[in-house]
Protein backbone atom coordinates (compact mmCIF):
# COMPACT_ATOMS: atom_id res chain seq x y z
CA UNK A 1 0.00 0.00 0.00
CA UNK A 2 1.38 3.40 -0.77
CA UNK A 3 2.04 6.14 1.87
CA UNK A 4 0.01 9.87 0.40
CA UNK A 5 3.02 12.34 0.98
CA UNK A 6 1.43 15.21 2.61
CA UNK A 7 2.47 18.94 0.97
CA UNK A 8 -0.46 20.58 2.62
CA UNK A 9 0.61 23.94 3.70
CA UNK A 10 4.04 24.34 2.35
CA UNK A 11 5.15 26.54 0.15
CA UNK A 12 6.90 26.17 -3.39
CA UNK A 13 9.29 24.43 -4.04
CA UNK A 14 9.09 22.07 -1.06
CA UNK A 15 5.55 20.26 -2.72
CA UNK A 16 8.01 20.17 -5.49
CA UNK A 17 10.93 18.45 -3.92
CA UNK A 18 8.87 16.20 -2.19
CA UNK A 19 7.54 15.28 -5.36
CA UNK A 20 10.84 14.84 -7.00
CA UNK A 21 12.40 13.02 -3.54
CA UNK A 22 9.32 10.04 -3.81
CA UNK A 23 10.16 10.22 -8.05
CA UNK A 24 13.42 9.22 -7.36
CA UNK A 25 13.67 6.66 -4.17
CA UNK A 26 10.69 4.61 -5.88
CA UNK A 27 11.67 5.07 -9.63
CA UNK A 28 8.65 3.40 -10.81
CA UNK A 29 4.83 2.36 -9.65
CA UNK A 30 2.57 4.58 -8.18
CA UNK A 31 2.83 7.66 -5.58
CA UNK A 32 -0.09 10.13 -3.51
CA UNK A 33 1.22 13.30 -2.86
CA UNK A 34 -1.76 15.76 -0.96
CA UNK A 35 -1.84 19.75 -2.13
CA UNK A 36 -3.59 22.36 -0.89
CA UNK A 37 -2.84 25.36 -3.56
CA UNK A 38 -3.80 25.38 -6.80
CA UNK A 39 0.24 26.70 -7.61
CA UNK A 40 1.55 23.92 -5.99
CA UNK A 41 -0.95 21.41 -8.02
CA UNK A 42 0.24 23.35 -11.63
CA UNK A 43 3.67 22.63 -10.54
CA UNK A 44 3.19 18.78 -9.71
CA UNK A 45 1.52 18.46 -12.50
CA UNK A 46 4.24 20.06 -14.38
CA UNK A 47 6.87 18.18 -13.21
CA UNK A 48 5.24 15.07 -13.34
CA UNK A 49 4.70 15.41 -17.59
CA UNK A 50 8.19 16.15 -17.79
CA UNK A 51 9.62 13.20 -16.06
CA UNK A 52 6.95 11.41 -17.64
CA UNK A 53 4.98 10.29 -14.89
CA UNK A 54 1.07 9.93 -15.55
CA UNK A 55 -0.85 12.28 -12.93
CA UNK A 56 -4.44 11.90 -11.80
CA UNK A 57 -6.27 14.99 -10.03
CA UNK A 58 -9.02 14.92 -8.09
CA UNK A 59 -9.98 17.41 -5.69
CA UNK A 60 -11.82 17.18 -2.47
CA UNK A 61 -12.47 20.29 -0.34
CA UNK A 62 -10.29 22.27 -1.69
CA UNK A 63 -7.43 19.99 -1.63
CA UNK A 64 -5.82 18.44 -4.37
CA UNK A 65 -4.99 14.51 -4.63
CA UNK A 66 -2.93 13.67 -6.72
CA UNK A 67 -1.52 10.07 -7.76
CA UNK A 68 1.50 10.22 -9.65
CA UNK A 69 2.06 6.78 -12.18
CA UNK A 70 4.95 5.26 -13.55
CA UNK B 1 -4.32 27.38 -24.45
CA UNK B 2 -1.31 25.34 -22.52
CA UNK B 3 0.53 26.78 -19.47
CA UNK B 4 3.51 27.63 -21.28
CA UNK B 5 1.78 30.17 -23.90
CA UNK B 6 -0.11 31.28 -21.05
CA UNK B 7 3.17 32.51 -19.16
CA UNK B 8 4.76 33.58 -22.50
CA UNK B 9 1.48 35.85 -23.20
CA UNK B 10 1.38 37.47 -19.34
CA UNK B 11 5.08 38.45 -19.81
CA UNK B 12 4.27 39.93 -22.93
CA UNK B 13 1.21 41.91 -21.99
CA UNK B 14 3.55 42.86 -18.13
CA UNK B 15 6.01 43.98 -20.98
CA UNK B 16 3.70 46.03 -22.86
CA UNK B 17 2.05 47.61 -19.95
CA UNK B 18 5.70 48.85 -18.33
CA UNK B 19 6.21 50.47 -21.61
CA UNK B 20 2.85 52.55 -21.24
CA UNK B 21 3.24 53.86 -17.76
CA UNK B 22 6.43 54.84 -18.13
CA UNK B 23 5.43 56.73 -21.53
CA UNK B 24 2.46 58.05 -20.18
CA UNK B 25 4.63 59.37 -16.73
CA UNK B 26 6.07 56.52 -14.77
CA UNK B 27 9.80 57.05 -13.77
CA UNK B 28 12.34 55.70 -16.82
CA UNK B 29 13.08 51.86 -16.48
CA UNK B 30 10.94 51.92 -13.66
CA UNK B 31 7.13 51.42 -15.55
CA UNK B 32 6.05 48.42 -12.65
CA UNK B 33 8.83 47.44 -9.65
CA UNK B 34 7.22 46.01 -7.04
CA UNK B 35 10.01 47.17 -4.47
CA UNK B 36 10.37 50.58 -5.61
CA UNK B 37 6.62 50.99 -5.40
CA UNK B 38 6.33 49.59 -1.66
CA UNK B 39 8.89 51.95 -1.11
CA UNK B 40 6.89 54.68 -2.27
CA UNK B 41 3.96 53.77 -0.64
CA UNK B 42 5.73 53.90 2.55
CA UNK B 43 6.61 57.09 2.22
CA UNK B 44 2.91 58.11 0.74
CA UNK B 45 1.79 57.36 4.48
CA UNK B 46 4.73 59.24 5.96
CA UNK B 47 7.05 55.82 7.50
CA UNK B 48 10.18 57.21 5.71
CA UNK B 49 10.62 60.89 5.38
CA UNK B 50 12.62 60.86 2.02
CA UNK B 51 10.80 63.37 -0.37
CA UNK B 52 11.76 61.98 -3.29
CA UNK B 53 9.84 58.92 -2.77
CA UNK B 54 6.53 59.45 -1.28
CA UNK B 55 2.99 58.39 -3.25
CA UNK B 56 0.38 55.75 -2.16
CA UNK B 57 1.09 53.70 -5.87
CA UNK B 58 -2.20 52.50 -7.56
CA UNK B 59 -0.28 50.01 -9.61
CA UNK B 60 0.30 48.04 -6.43
CA UNK B 61 -3.24 48.37 -4.79
CA UNK B 62 -4.30 47.36 -8.42
CA UNK B 63 -2.05 44.56 -8.28
CA UNK B 64 -3.52 43.24 -5.40
CA UNK B 65 -7.17 43.59 -5.95
CA UNK B 66 -6.71 42.18 -9.56
CA UNK B 67 -5.13 38.82 -7.83
CA UNK B 68 -8.06 38.94 -5.47
CA UNK B 69 -10.68 39.23 -7.69
CA UNK B 70 -8.87 36.43 -9.73
CA UNK B 71 -8.37 33.64 -7.28
CA UNK B 72 -11.82 34.44 -5.86
CA UNK B 73 -13.00 33.74 -9.63
CA UNK B 74 -11.18 30.69 -10.34
CA UNK B 75 -11.82 29.16 -6.57
CA UNK B 76 -8.11 29.56 -5.12
CA UNK B 77 -8.91 32.05 -2.79
CA UNK B 78 -7.85 29.97 0.62
CA UNK B 79 -7.27 31.48 4.13
CA UNK B 80 -3.81 29.83 5.39
CA UNK B 81 -1.43 31.11 7.86
CA UNK B 82 0.97 29.92 10.63
CA UNK B 83 3.63 28.97 8.68
CA UNK B 84 6.58 31.54 10.56
CA UNK B 85 5.48 34.59 10.31
CA UNK B 86 7.71 36.52 11.76
CA UNK B 87 10.67 34.86 10.20
CA UNK B 88 9.11 35.59 6.88
CA UNK B 89 8.63 39.05 8.21
CA UNK B 90 12.70 39.21 8.91
CA UNK B 91 13.15 37.34 5.38
CA UNK B 92 10.79 40.18 3.67
CA UNK B 93 12.83 43.41 5.87
CA UNK B 94 16.24 41.69 4.97
CA UNK B 95 15.23 41.18 1.07
CA UNK B 96 13.69 44.67 0.63
CA UNK B 97 17.24 46.12 2.04
CA UNK B 98 19.36 44.09 -0.54
CA UNK B 99 17.32 45.25 -3.29
CA UNK B 100 16.89 49.04 -2.36
CA UNK B 101 20.93 48.64 -2.53
CA UNK B 102 20.48 47.57 -6.10
CA UNK B 103 17.80 49.95 -6.73
CA UNK B 104 15.09 47.72 -7.99
CA UNK B 105 12.68 44.52 -7.96
CA UNK B 106 13.91 41.09 -10.38
CA UNK B 107 11.22 42.48 -12.01
CA UNK B 108 12.67 45.96 -12.73
CA UNK B 109 15.76 44.49 -13.22
CA UNK B 110 14.51 42.68 -16.26
CA UNK B 111 12.85 46.20 -17.54
CA UNK B 112 16.33 47.74 -16.62
CA UNK B 113 18.12 45.46 -18.75
CA UNK B 114 15.35 46.21 -21.61
CA UNK B 115 16.39 49.80 -20.91
CA UNK B 116 19.89 48.76 -21.83
CA UNK B 117 21.30 49.19 -18.19
CA UNK B 118 23.94 46.88 -17.74
CA UNK B 119 24.08 47.23 -13.84
CA UNK B 120 20.58 45.48 -14.04
CA UNK B 121 23.23 42.16 -15.56
CA UNK B 122 25.29 42.83 -12.72
CA UNK B 123 22.27 42.70 -10.41
CA UNK B 124 20.45 39.53 -12.03
CA UNK B 125 23.95 37.75 -11.78
CA UNK B 126 23.38 38.42 -8.01
CA UNK B 127 20.15 37.18 -7.92
CA UNK B 128 21.30 33.88 -9.24
CA UNK B 129 24.04 33.65 -7.09
CA UNK B 130 21.63 34.37 -4.38
CA UNK B 131 19.28 31.87 -5.46
CA UNK B 132 21.86 29.23 -6.03
CA UNK B 133 23.55 29.88 -2.13
CA UNK B 134 19.69 29.63 -0.66
CA UNK B 135 19.32 26.62 -2.57
CA UNK B 136 21.44 23.60 -0.41
CA UNK B 137 19.62 24.97 2.74
CA UNK B 138 16.46 23.79 0.75
CA UNK B 139 17.71 20.46 0.45
CA UNK B 140 19.34 20.06 3.49
CA UNK B 141 15.81 20.46 5.24
CA UNK B 142 15.16 24.17 4.98
CA UNK B 143 11.36 25.08 5.87
CA UNK B 144 9.18 27.47 7.29
CA UNK B 145 6.68 24.80 7.94
CA UNK B 146 3.40 24.12 6.93
CA UNK B 147 0.72 27.24 6.94
CA UNK B 148 -2.13 25.59 8.02
CA UNK B 149 -6.38 26.36 7.05
CA UNK B 150 -7.45 30.08 8.81
CA UNK B 151 -10.75 31.33 9.94
CA UNK B 152 -11.57 32.64 6.21
CA UNK B 153 -11.77 36.43 7.80
CA UNK B 154 -8.09 36.22 8.41
CA UNK B 155 -7.88 36.03 4.32
CA UNK B 156 -9.42 39.08 3.83
CA UNK B 157 -7.41 41.59 5.97
CA UNK B 158 -4.86 42.24 4.04
CA UNK B 159 -7.01 43.67 1.00
CA UNK B 160 -8.97 45.36 3.21
CA UNK B 161 -6.12 46.81 3.71
CA UNK B 162 -5.13 47.49 0.48
CA UNK B 163 -8.94 49.04 -0.13
CA UNK B 164 -7.94 51.21 2.86
CA UNK B 165 -4.47 52.59 0.96
CA UNK B 166 -6.62 52.95 -2.19
CA UNK B 167 -9.20 55.18 -0.43
CA UNK B 168 -6.66 57.32 1.13
CA UNK B 169 -4.73 57.60 -2.67
CA UNK B 170 -8.35 58.46 -3.62
CA UNK B 171 -9.61 61.01 -0.78
CA UNK B 172 -5.61 62.49 -0.50
CA UNK B 173 -5.96 63.36 3.64
CA UNK B 174 -3.55 65.97 4.40
CA UNK B 175 -1.47 63.81 6.33
CA UNK B 176 -0.67 61.56 3.03
CA UNK B 177 2.63 62.66 1.50
CA UNK B 178 3.07 63.15 -2.22
CA UNK B 179 6.37 63.56 -3.89
CA UNK B 180 6.73 66.81 -5.57
CA UNK B 181 10.08 65.86 -7.18
CA UNK B 182 12.16 62.91 -7.84
CA UNK B 183 11.04 59.37 -8.99
CA UNK B 184 7.68 59.27 -6.90
CA UNK B 185 6.75 62.62 -8.36
CA UNK B 186 6.89 61.05 -11.94
CA UNK B 187 3.43 58.78 -12.00
CA UNK B 188 1.37 57.78 -14.62
CA UNK B 189 -2.47 59.11 -14.65
CA UNK B 190 -4.20 57.46 -11.75
CA UNK B 191 -6.57 55.76 -13.29
CA UNK B 192 -4.24 53.98 -16.05
CA UNK B 193 -2.10 52.40 -13.48
CA UNK B 194 -4.62 51.75 -11.57
CA UNK B 195 -6.24 50.07 -14.70
CA UNK B 196 -2.56 48.33 -15.44
CA UNK B 197 -2.14 46.99 -11.82
CA UNK B 198 -5.61 45.39 -11.91
CA UNK B 199 -5.11 43.61 -15.46
CA UNK B 200 -1.12 42.52 -14.04
CA UNK B 201 -2.63 41.01 -11.23
CA UNK B 202 -5.17 38.78 -12.87
CA UNK B 203 -2.08 37.96 -15.00
CA UNK B 204 0.17 37.06 -12.39
CA UNK B 205 -2.19 35.34 -10.02
CA UNK B 206 -2.91 32.93 -13.38
CA UNK B 207 0.22 32.17 -13.88
CA UNK B 208 2.09 32.41 -10.66
CA UNK B 209 5.20 34.59 -12.27
CA UNK B 210 8.13 35.02 -10.25
CA UNK B 211 11.28 35.68 -11.37
CA UNK B 212 13.29 33.84 -8.22
CA UNK B 213 11.02 30.97 -8.38
CA UNK B 214 12.26 30.75 -12.03
CA UNK B 215 16.22 30.61 -11.34
CA UNK B 216 14.88 28.46 -8.26
CA UNK B 217 13.09 25.97 -10.51
CA UNK B 218 15.38 25.69 -13.43
CA UNK B 219 18.33 25.27 -11.19
CA UNK B 220 16.47 22.59 -8.91
CA UNK B 221 14.27 21.37 -11.56
CA UNK B 222 15.57 22.07 -14.91
CA UNK B 223 12.46 23.62 -15.38
CA UNK B 224 11.73 26.56 -17.30
CA UNK B 225 7.97 27.76 -17.70
CA UNK B 226 8.68 30.59 -15.11
CA UNK B 227 11.86 31.80 -16.75
CA UNK B 228 9.61 32.12 -20.43
CA UNK B 229 7.37 34.55 -18.35
CA UNK B 230 10.67 36.86 -17.89
CA UNK B 231 12.09 36.08 -20.96
CA UNK B 232 8.79 37.50 -22.75
CA UNK B 233 8.83 40.55 -20.54
CA UNK B 234 12.04 41.34 -21.67
CA UNK B 235 12.01 40.61 -25.42
CA UNK B 236 8.70 42.79 -25.42
CA UNK B 237 10.06 45.89 -23.22
CA UNK B 238 13.37 45.95 -25.35
CA UNK B 239 11.32 45.91 -29.02
CA UNK B 240 9.03 48.47 -27.00
CA UNK B 241 12.31 50.87 -25.56
CA UNK B 242 13.81 50.62 -29.03
CA UNK B 243 11.08 51.57 -30.82
CA UNK B 244 10.50 54.87 -28.61
CA UNK B 245 13.81 55.54 -28.27
CA UNK B 246 14.28 55.11 -24.76
CA UNK B 247 16.97 52.43 -25.07
CA UNK B 248 20.58 53.55 -24.09
CA UNK B 249 23.02 50.53 -24.12
CA UNK B 250 25.72 51.09 -20.72
CA UNK B 251 26.71 50.88 -17.25
CA UNK B 252 26.93 55.02 -16.95
CA UNK B 253 24.51 57.69 -16.25
CA UNK B 254 21.07 55.39 -16.37
CA UNK B 255 17.84 56.01 -14.99
CA UNK B 256 17.75 55.75 -11.26
CA UNK B 257 20.42 53.51 -11.05
CA UNK B 258 23.89 53.02 -9.92
CA UNK B 259 27.33 51.59 -11.48
CA UNK B 260 28.98 50.05 -8.08
CA UNK B 261 28.94 47.04 -9.42
CA UNK B 262 29.96 45.18 -6.39
CA UNK B 263 27.25 46.28 -3.99
CA UNK B 264 24.84 46.00 -7.41
CA UNK B 265 25.82 42.41 -7.41
CA UNK B 266 26.03 41.75 -3.10
CA UNK B 267 22.16 43.57 -2.72
CA UNK B 268 20.90 41.59 -5.59
CA UNK B 269 22.67 38.43 -4.01
CA UNK B 270 21.07 39.09 -0.52
CA UNK B 271 17.40 39.43 -2.07
CA UNK B 272 17.95 36.25 -4.03
CA UNK B 273 18.98 34.62 -0.90
CA UNK B 274 15.55 35.80 0.82
CA UNK B 275 13.74 35.13 -1.73
CA UNK B 276 14.29 31.48 -2.13
CA UNK B 277 13.80 31.40 1.39
CA UNK B 278 10.66 32.49 2.02
CA UNK B 279 9.30 31.09 -1.32
CA UNK B 280 9.33 33.74 -3.87
CA UNK B 281 10.32 36.95 -4.93
CA UNK B 282 7.97 40.55 -4.05
CA UNK B 283 5.33 39.47 -6.88
CA UNK B 284 4.76 36.38 -6.16
CA UNK B 285 4.34 37.50 -2.42
CA UNK B 286 1.90 40.33 -3.41
CA UNK B 287 0.10 37.55 -4.76
CA UNK B 288 -0.31 35.28 -2.71
CA UNK B 289 -1.08 37.85 0.17
CA UNK B 290 -4.07 38.77 -2.07
CA UNK B 291 -4.94 34.46 -2.88
CA UNK B 292 -5.45 34.54 0.92
CA UNK B 293 -2.02 33.56 2.13
CA UNK B 294 -1.58 35.73 6.15
CA UNK B 295 1.98 34.33 5.88
CA UNK B 296 2.61 36.08 2.41
CA UNK B 297 1.03 39.55 3.37
CA UNK B 298 2.80 39.45 6.78
CA UNK B 299 5.99 38.99 3.91
CA UNK B 300 4.48 41.99 2.49
CA UNK B 301 4.39 44.02 5.73
CA UNK B 302 8.39 42.78 6.04
CA UNK B 303 9.07 44.11 2.90
CA UNK B 304 7.48 47.52 3.48
CA UNK B 305 9.43 47.69 7.13
CA UNK B 306 12.83 47.54 5.62
CA UNK B 307 11.86 50.19 2.86
CA UNK B 308 10.86 52.43 5.75
CA UNK B 309 14.44 51.46 7.65
CA UNK B 310 16.22 51.91 4.25
CA UNK B 311 15.26 55.43 3.84
CA UNK B 312 14.70 57.01 7.27
CA UNK B 313 18.40 55.19 8.15
CA UNK B 314 20.47 56.40 4.97
CA UNK B 315 20.57 52.34 3.80
CA UNK B 316 18.88 53.21 0.32
CA UNK B 317 21.50 53.45 -2.64
CA UNK B 318 20.76 56.37 -4.86
CA UNK B 319 21.99 57.67 -8.72
CA UNK B 320 24.87 58.76 -6.51
CA UNK B 321 26.02 55.66 -5.31
CA UNK B 322 25.26 53.20 -2.43
CA UNK B 323 26.08 54.66 1.28
CA UNK B 324 28.55 53.27 3.70
CA UNK B 325 25.66 52.00 6.38
CA UNK B 326 24.10 50.50 3.18
CA UNK B 327 26.80 48.53 2.43
CA UNK B 328 27.13 47.57 6.04
CA UNK B 329 23.48 46.40 6.38
CA UNK B 330 23.76 44.19 3.33
CA UNK B 331 26.83 42.62 5.19
CA UNK B 332 24.74 42.57 8.42
CA UNK B 333 22.19 40.75 6.08
CA UNK B 334 24.03 38.54 5.00
CA UNK B 335 25.14 36.85 8.87
CA UNK B 336 21.80 37.27 10.21
CA UNK B 337 19.93 35.46 7.39
CA UNK B 338 22.45 32.47 6.91
CA UNK B 339 22.55 32.01 10.43
CA UNK B 340 19.09 32.02 10.69
CA UNK B 341 18.70 29.42 7.78
CA UNK B 342 21.53 27.30 9.27
CA UNK B 343 19.16 27.06 12.67
CA UNK B 344 16.12 26.59 10.98
CA UNK B 345 17.61 23.42 8.89
CA UNK B 346 19.40 22.16 12.62
CA UNK B 347 16.21 22.18 14.25
CA UNK B 348 13.75 20.57 11.34
CA UNK B 349 16.96 17.78 10.84
CA UNK B 350 16.71 17.00 14.91
CA UNK B 351 12.62 17.25 14.51
CA UNK B 352 12.90 14.88 11.99
CA UNK B 353 15.54 12.41 13.37
CA UNK B 354 12.68 12.18 16.67
CA UNK B 355 10.11 11.56 14.55
CA UNK B 356 11.78 8.81 12.58
CA UNK B 357 12.67 7.21 16.05
CA UNK B 358 8.22 7.01 16.55
CA UNK B 359 5.85 6.36 14.31
CA UNK B 360 6.81 7.95 10.83
CA UNK B 361 3.13 9.05 10.04
CA UNK B 362 0.76 12.00 10.01
CA UNK B 363 1.76 15.74 9.17
CA UNK B 364 5.06 15.71 10.29
CA UNK B 365 6.57 18.19 8.44
CA UNK B 366 8.37 17.68 5.14
CA UNK B 367 10.49 14.91 4.87
CA UNK B 368 13.25 16.37 2.71
CA UNK B 369 16.43 14.67 2.44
Amino acid sequence: MEEIKDARGLLCPEPLLITKQEMERLGSGTFKVLVDTAAARDNITRLAKKQNWKIEVSEKEGEFLLVLTK
Amino acid sequence: MNQRNLIILAGSVFGLLAILLVKYGNPPNMGFCIACFLRDITGGLGLQRAPVVQYIRPEILGLVLGAFAAALVSREFRTLGGSSALTRFVLGFVAMIGMLVFLGCPLRAILRLAGGDLNALVGIAGLVAGVALGIPFLRKGFSLGRALPQNKANGYVFVGIIVFFLILLLAKPAFIYFSTEGPASMRAPLALSLGVGLLAGVLAQRTRLCLAGGVRDFILFRDFYLLYGFIAILVVALIGNLVLGNFKLGFAGQPIAHSDGLWNFLGMMLAGLCFVLMGGCPLRQLVSAAEGNTDSAVTVLGLMAGAAFAHNFGLAASAGGVPAAGQAAVLIGFAVIVTLAFFICRANLIAREVSAGGRNKGRAGATLS
